[in-house]
């Protein structure tokens, strides 16, 4: 018994120090793409070519699933506040749950699960293929050459893709609230309009997207660069590129909502 | 015959060395897989390193590319000690040196003509049209000029691995190195990619190693082998002296004789016991 309870504690020992080693092994992996970023800018290009990949190609997941989400909140909303006489207010309801959470939260969750794991498959394949090796052998920094454009065009496209979650919901909103239910148009868009405060939602909202945008992006980013080299290892890099980044949007979204929108 | 290794050998007068290795020793974590290694490879010659898989030898590809650090001694390419360099120095070494991966490791997001042109665009400010001539002047030396505008998933591994091999040259390297040029190659393709080994490190006037276990497309080919077993060199010599050579384990490997030095069998507990027969007997 004594024995086993060494084995078990030695083993959570392990994880323990293994937990921290790549905590840390990840800082430096984040701080080196930062710091050799210089070619992103310089050959700009080649960033542009990962804003496409990475945001141009999420365009019609974001689109569909933002037309969704505003519709349901407009039935859900109008629904609600019916009871209370108040259905005008359904566009103030659609626009601030959209700008304040939804768009940004909702958007980061289908970019890590869009583009995060294909950026995870696809460098993790790289590094598996030998790809990285040749790069390497080449003398051409594989971090400032492949991760670094991915890594700035992750970020560039995120608040976009979360503006056009948010604008293509509130026009879901629209056409339910609106075109089928029959509320006011004038008084729909003009509740809006007095409601969502330009620097309070919109551009908390913005900054809650590049947030997760540099999260999502450099989760994926390092755990394809740290997969183990075989089918098994790329596999599981894309799974917890996805699970990590889960979390770390929702963790990072109640932060960021305490901070902004409760005077915390 | 395009090329004679006699007439090779004579015409070439004794030459420097490219590189030295020392007394190199190599460990992952505590397995060791390389110690004491000795080895030096004139300017200019096609020098073979054999053994079988797992014995270290793309390992010590590694060394000398200074992508490892020994754990002991010294690898010395051109007279600088390659785990002592900097960053910038040694992205300076490694653009005067190509290297060929076992299955190509072409870009499979570019084409072949950007595959070849990816070293000249990254490293040489040339106008794109001076990298399209060094580039069909490349893909022309490996024979594959009219394929400059397929994918690498449109090649067959034949073809990957000279596109492979007209990337590793794109820059003029003084060092090409080879990590198992042959593997999984039908004879043709094979034949192809060892002529190219020996006609480009001729036309370039630059110095090869050629990490294999295919013996005898090998021979043919090099100027000297070495050969390694267990993370140990154990025997060295030229082509012929390897052919001639009567050590029990280089002999089983030249001629692929099944059992020898080299067990058939993977060590493990006793057939008959596995089998339960000696509990039966008992």
């Amino acid at each position: 018994m004594p024995e086993r309870a060494a084995k078990n504690l030695r083993s959570i020992g392990h994880q323990a120090v293994n937990g921290v080693w790549r905590l840390g092994y990840a800082s430096r992996f984040f701080l080196l793409t930062l710091l050799r970023s210089a070619i992103s800018f310089r050959r700009f290009r080649l960033t542009v070519k990962e804003i496409y990949f990475t945001g141009v190609l999420s365009l019609i997941i974001i689109i569909v699933s933002g037309l969704f989400v505003g519709m349901v909140l407009g039935l859900q909303g109008y629904e609600t506040l019916q009871k209370y006489g108040s259905s005008e207010a359904v566009g103030t309801l659609v626009a601030l749950s959209l700008t304040r959470e939804l768009g940004p939260v909702v958007a980061a969750l289908l970019f890590a699960s869009r583009a995060g794991s294909a950026m995870t498959a696809e460098i993790g394949l790289m590094k598996a293929t030998e790809q990285i090796s040749a790069m390497e052998m080449m003398a051409v920094d594989p971090i400032a050459r492949v991760v670094g454009p991915r890594f700035w065009g992750g970020v560039i496209s995120m608040p976009l893709l979360a503006a056009m979650f948010s604008a293509v919901g509130v026009f879901g909103g629209y056409l339910i609230a609106v075109v089928l239910i029959g509320v006011d148009e004038g008084a729909f868009w003009s509740q809006m309009q007095s409601a969502v405060d330009f620097r309070q939602d919109i551009v908390n909202g913005v900054i809650k997207s590049v947030v997760f945008g540099v999260a999502v992006t450099a989760i994926a980013l390092f755990e394809g660069y740290d997969a183990p080299p075989t089918a098994e290892g790329v596999s599981g890099a894309t799974t917890r590129t996805v699970v990590t980044s889960s979390l770390a949007i929702l963790g990072l979204d109640f932060v960021l909502t305490a901070f902004m929108f409760t005077g915390v | 015959m395009w090329f004679r290794i006699g007439g090779l050998q004579a015409a070439r007068a004794p030459m420097e060395n490219l590189v030295e290795i020392k007394d190199v020793s190599f460990s992952y974590d505590v397995r060791p897989v390389l110690t004491g290694i000795n080895m030096t490879v004139p300017r200019g010659k096609v020098v073979s390193i054999m053994g079988l898989s797992g014995c270290g030898k793309t390992t010590l590809l590694r060394l000398i590319g200074g992508v490892l650090k020994p754990t002991r001694g010294e690898v010395r390419v051109a007279g600088r000690v390659m785990h002592k360099l900097g960053q910038d120095e040694l992205y300076e070494m490694r653009r005067k040196m190509g290297m060929l991966f076992q299955f190509g490791a072409l870009f499979t997001d570019l084409s072949v003509f950007d595959n070849v042109a990816f070293q000249m665009r990254e490293h040489a400010e040339l106008p794109e049209a001076m990298v399209h001539d060094l580039v069909m002047m490349k893909l022309h030396a490996v024979g594959l000029r009219g394929a400059q505008a397929l994918m690498p998933s449109e090649l067959s591994g034949g073809m990957a691995r000279r596109v492979a091999l007209a990337r590793a040259i794109a820059l003029d390297p003084m060092l090409i190195m080879y990590d198992e040029p042959f593997t999984g190659l039908d004879p043709i393709s094979m034949g192809v990619i060892s002529n190219l080994i020996r006609r480009l490190n001729d036309a370039l006037g630059a110095t090869s190693i050629v990490v294999t276990h295919d013996v005898q497309e090998t021979l043919r080919i090099v100027d000297y082998v070495y050969f390694m077993s267990e993370g140990a060199v154990v025997t060295q010599g030229t082509p012929e002296e390897i052919r001639r050579s009567e050590t029990p384990f280089v002999h089983q490997f030249v001629w692929g004789e099944m059992d020898g030095p080299m067990p058939f069998h993977y060590p493990g507990s006793s057939y008959a016991g596995d089998l339960a027969l000696e509990a039966a007997g008992a």
